[in-house]
């Protein structure tokens, strides 16, 4: 193994089959205690059309083999408990454990959405102080907590801009968004009913002011922008943007996605943003999970208030609260029961235990991109020169001239016992390396990072076949994804009789 | 700050290392007029014991320590610790979206394997990995039988969640889809006269739910039979998943909508859940939602790749099946080990036992004078009776004797003030359930 | 690799050969190079009628789709079946096997406008210059 590579060295981890292929009948991992009640008579109480002989090919192990099977699972992944993961745009920051424990507790977790409000005041508070931290983070002035995701939140917010320009009158067709953005958000305005009309960014990355103001029209709903874009760069002429959809009656919709470059240091509220989501397992800590669950809240000036979703939280005399069902003006629900509501408990907790320190999780989020970007400029191309705020986004321009692309650079990473970065986003930069340390890495750890990238790119140029063929240190190489598209298989089957295995 | 690992003069290194004087420079690009100059006005900083201390605090103003009769799509079942210590393992817990397939192939089998559980649960041929929950897969469920019917009108039974029908109403609003409601018949299952009637050839889906909100069981094959029969896709949603390990599964439907909520996940006041989407094949292109599937690396071993990805947003932007990025990947795994320790043996048995209870239940309410069946289509472990005076009042004697009552139908379907919406698994005991019907029986013998 | 001279071509990357009022329709080698390995292809039904410069189907690789423009303006008699089940086939035989649709022209108007097979390789050639400055 190369002596560069400091963080990483070979350790055995055990293969694991499918647990479907353990399976051995009778075996069993869960006793009920013996039902205390008569037996039920089933072909009798369902008919015997609704009966089933219990469900063809569920697994059938015991306990210490369904532990150890997903135990063994657990050791194939990179995860940040192991170390640094500076995915772009993810913000794959620390979880608390205590976040954990809290959301686990009796009379937290046990709750149920439909019990009476008067025996859910624990849980109905912990709503209200939620929505009053995350308002006073944003400046805006009010919030739903309902929705299950960013990109449902972006839905929300979309339905709420359309809901108020509908009752002005006209819904408007259009929906701008720039060509940096997520693809979330082209997504998003397409189910709100809107046609979307992609803008170019200048040469610095910034949203091309004077090409706006032509194109912002009466049939403009609004713009859906991310601030600091995905380039990592704060939106410096926001509010002059603002005041553009505003002079014409459209509004301005904010992708929080990257909230945690501004917490604490300046609020969309002020910049002349209308309505924004947040990504609560971004800036708020709450774990990723190999993809969820997450939580999208969405804030908002007082124009959009009555059209949120229902259920409303209210206070009531005597400082009682209440989920109020119906608002005449709302968009509807956007999801049943009240939210992701052990996501947002989770937030809660993380926001409790830094108080107004949120600031100092922001400044070093960004202090460390730019302590990256800093060692690094010269050993990657940089696209875009302006301040860096929580990401720095490089492209592969220089190694490409020995045939290294972003994603072999990505993948050698591995080797050296890091995450990737993002790949190839945003879309405006040919071969990004797109990099996200986070508050979470200690000086220590970047400087790691910073090494492993300086040796990759000397591999890239002195042997890039080693980069071209990277990882080579996983338990699996590099997978067929082309034949993994061609035919598809999306479930084990249990293995054909060897007569008919020809089909 | 206990999560940040970095000293004071360690960010001075760092700040001199880059060149800058103050942290205040690295901000440079925000015009300072837009700088915040006062601290946050939010509580804290707590330590570990006081964030502790305070939703222990919350805890205690809920309802811990009552016995709950409550379902309507959010049910309590028995969870096996081994679950809860798996999906708090850290490479699970803290690991992003697995697109880095080399490092990531736990989450991926475990996605694949989710995916294998889901389809032999609903005897259906692929699943996805998951969708936000039950009510948000019904309406991409409805959304994705228009893509391909290329029809805009959706039919869906009253009996559906009524929380379920007003996301749906939400979503269709502004994508042209016209949703018309299917009333219910006298037995609690669809009308099927008035399916008859509402069927037509611009008919992109039939939306049911089984067992329906009332706890009723559907029949699948007439009603797959009308559907089809106008080139319709019938659409089944699940609420209740225990069931499918006693009730035969929506093999006729063409997709089926879960809520996976029973297999795993605690109640926690509404969410995190996990959905499912389910379909024949060859509807796959049109399924929303990431897919894990099983391929070779290089040196020709097994493993997994998220695959078919053409489908989603971040590829095909505002032509995509959904916008849906983040999901629910966490609790479809905690519904993946929960369904392994379960096991063949154990779901049947856990549905034996919440068929059993709930019979049982039924036949004390019905020992009361007054109290009847509302319909009398099977249930599984919820059913509806009527009760001879408001359930609200019935319900606030129950609170008093430590019981949440089963829910009152009156607020969603106005025809049924005075019928309650029961819900008994195998987690409340016996002496509960005679408590309950009991205290039931007191609350109706109260005078006004 | 050689461009058929019997062909016209279009800036979108596709290929047309005409036989009287029929033609058949398929994309460019170049096409197909920067697409990747092909996995997936969606074409019309028999009988679906086309239109110049608008879009007809899909052509997938594991991380982009492209769509298809037509060419001319047509209903379509015949669809490439071969490529449901070997997409491949796009990637190693663009200009035979690979071939996708057969159409009768309606509007045989601006096919004389495309590009010849020399026309279009000063075309990708010119192309692959502002790429690479």
């Amino acid at each position: 193994m190369n002596d560069k590579i400091k963080k990483a060295s070979r350790h055995v981890n055990q293969n694991e089959g499918l647990i479907f292929e353990k399976s051995s009948p009778g075996k069993r991992a869960f006793e009920l205690p013996p039902l205390d009640v008569p037996k039920a008579e089933t072909a009798r109480a369902l008919g015997a059309h609704h009966r089933r002989e219990g469900v063809e090919g569920f697994p059938e192990v015991s306990e210490i083999e369904v532990l150890r099977h997903f135990t063994r699972l657990s050791t194939w992944n990179h995860a940040i408990d192991l170390g640094m993961y500076p995915l772009g745009s993810c913000t794959m920051k620390y979880n608390p454990r205590v976040n954990e424990f809290v959301a686990r507790l009796e009379g937290i977790a046990t709750e149920h959405p439909f019990q009476p409000q008067e025996l859910s005041q624990g849980c109905l508070k912990i709503l209200r102080l939620l929505e009053k931290c995350l308002l006073e983070i944003t400046g805006m002035d009010a919030i739903t907590l309902q929705p299950a995701a960013g990109a449902q939140g972006e839905l929300t917010g979309l339905l709420l801009i359309r809901a108020y320009l509908q009752k002005l009158g006209n819904p408007r067709k259009k929906v701008l968004i720039p060509d940096s953005a997520h693809g979330t958000n082209p997504a998003t305005a397409v189910i709100a009913g809107y046609q979307v009309e992609n803008i170019k960014s200048e040469s610095h990355g910034q949203v091309d002011v004077e090409g706006l103001r032509k194109l912002v029209t009466d049939d403009v709903a609004a713009l859906m922008i991310t601030n600091p874009s995905t380039l990592g760069i704060f939106e410096q002429r926001l509010p002059e943007i603002a005041e553009i959809l505003h002079a014409k009656g459209a509004l301005l919709y904010m992708d929080g996605a990257n909230m945690n470059a501004l917490a604490g240091i300046t609020r969309p509220g002020d910049l002349g943003v209308d309505v924004m989501h947040l990504n609560l397992h971004k800036t708020f800590s709450t774990p990723h999970g190999g993809g969820g669950p997450g939580a999208g809240p969405v804030a908002m000036k007082k124009i959009l208030e009555p059209f949120r979703p229902v259920p409303i939280l209210v206070e009531k005399e005597g400082g009682r609260l209440a989920l109020e069902p119906v608002r005449p003006d709302s968009i509807g629900r956007v999801k049943a029961f009240s939210s992701n509501f052990g996501v947002l408990v989770r937030a809660l907790a993380y926001i409790l235990a830094y108080g107004p320190g949120v600031r100092q999780a922001t400044e070093d989020a960004v202090l460390n991109a730019n302590y990256i970007r800093k060692h690094l400029e010269g050993v990657y191309e940089l696209p875009y020169s302006l301040p860096s705020m929580h990401e720095v986004v490089f492209s592969d321009a220089l190694q490409k001239k020995n045939g290294v692309n972003t994603m072999d650079i990505a993948k050698r990473l591995i080797d050296y016992g890091f995450h990737p970065y993002t790949t190839a986003f945003p879309l405006i930069v040919p071969g990004a390396l797109m990099i996200e340390p986070t508050e979470s890495e200690s000086r220590e750890e970047c400087d790691l990072f910073i090494d492993a990238m300086k040796s990759i790119a000397e591999e890239a140029a002195a042997q890039p076949e080693i980069v071209k063929t990277a990882p080579h240190t996983t338990r699996v190489r590099r997978l067929d994804e082309v034949g993994a598209a061609r035919k598809p298989v999306l479930r084990w089957r249990p293995a054909a009789p060897r007569s008919t295995a020809a089909d | 700050m206990r999560y940040l690992p970095k000293s004071p003069v360690e960010r001075q290194e760092m700040l001199a290392a880059i060149g800058k004087k103050s942290i205040d420079e690295l901000f440079s690009g925000i015009p300072q007029k837009y700088r915040l100059r006062e601290a946050l006005k939010i509580p804290g900083p707590y330590s570990e014991a006081e964030v502790i201390q305070y939703f222990k605090e919350r805890a205690a103003e809920n309802a811990a320590g009552y016995t709950s009769f409550l379902g309507a799509g959010v049910y309590n079942h028995l969870r096996s610790v081994v679950t809860d210590t798996i999906i708090q393992r850290g490479e699970f817990l803290t690991s992003y979206t697995p697109y880095q397939a080399e490092i990531s192939q736990g989450t991926l089998q475990a996605i694949f394997e989710f995916q294998t559980l889901m389809c032999q649960l609903t005897g259906q041929d692929v699943a996805n990995a998951s969708m936000y929950d039950g009510s948000t897969a019904t309406t991409e469920a409805a959304l994705m039988a228009e893509r391909l019917t290329g029809r805009r009108r959706v039919l869906v039974a009253r009996s559906v969640h009524p929380e379920y029908r007003e996301v749906l109403k939400t979503y269709a609003k502004n994508s042209g889809l016209r949703i018309e409601e299917i009333p219910f018949a006298a037995s609690g299952t669809v009308d099927a006269k008035a399916l008859q009637r509402a069927l037509g050839d611009d008919v992109a889906a039939v939306v049911v739910q089984s067992p329906n909100f009332f706890g009723a069981i559907e029949t699948y094959a007439p009603l797959a039979e009308a559907a089809h029969g106008v080139g319709a896709l019938l659409v089944v949603a699940i609420a209740e998943g225990v069931s499918l390990g006693l009730l035969t599964p929506p093999a006729e439907a063409d997709i089926v909508a879960m809520e996976a909520q029973s297999f795993g996940l605690p109640p926690s006041y509404g969410g995190p859940f996990a959905g499912v989407i389910a379909a024949r094949e060859k509807y796959l292109r049109q399924m929303p939602g990431r897919l894990a599937g099983q391929t070779t690396d290089a040196e020709g071993r097994r493993g997994f790749v998220l695959t078919l990805a053409t489908r989603e947003q971040h590829i095909r932007r505002e032509k995509a099946t959904s916008n849906i990025c983040t999901n629910q990947a966490l609790c479809a795994l905690a519904a993946t080990v929960h369904l392994t320790l379960l096991g063949k043996e154990g779901l049947r048995e856990m549905a034996e036992q919440n068929l059993a209870k709930a019979q049982f239940a039924l036949g004390e309410l019905l020992k009361i004078p007054g109290v009847k069946r509302t319909f009398d289509a099977p249930f599984f472990n919820e059913f509806t009776v009527e009760l001879p005076r408001s359930v609200k009042i019935v319900n606030s004697h129950l609170q008093r004797e430590k019981i949440v009552g089963p829910l009152a139908l009156g607020t969603p379907y106005p025809e049924l003030t005075k019928h309650a919406l029961v819900c008994v698994t195998e987690t409340t005991p016996r002496a509960e359930i005679e408590r309950f019907a009991g205290a039931v029986k007191r609350a109706l013998e109260q005078p006004v | 690799m050689g461009y058929p001279k019997d062909r016209r071509y279009t800036k979108e990357h596709e290929w047309l050969e005409v036989k009287g009022d029929l033609a058949t329709i398929g994309i460019t080698d170049h096409a197909q190079h920067e697409l990747g390995d092909v996995v997936f292809v969606e074409l019309p039904k028999t009988g679906a009628k086309i239109e110049t410069g608008k879009s007809f189907g899909t052509v997938e690789s594991v991380k982009a789709v492209s769509e298809i423009y037509a060419p001319a303006s047509g209903e379509v008699l015949e669809v490439n079946g071969e490529l449901q089940n070997k997409p491949e086939t796009i990637n190693s035989d663009p200009h035979g096997a690979a071939w996708l649709i057969k159409v009768r022209l309606t509007n045989a108007a601006g096919i004389s406008d495309l590009m010849d097979a020399a026309a279009y390789e000063a075309y990708i050639a010119e192309k692959g210059k502002e790429t690479s400055a």
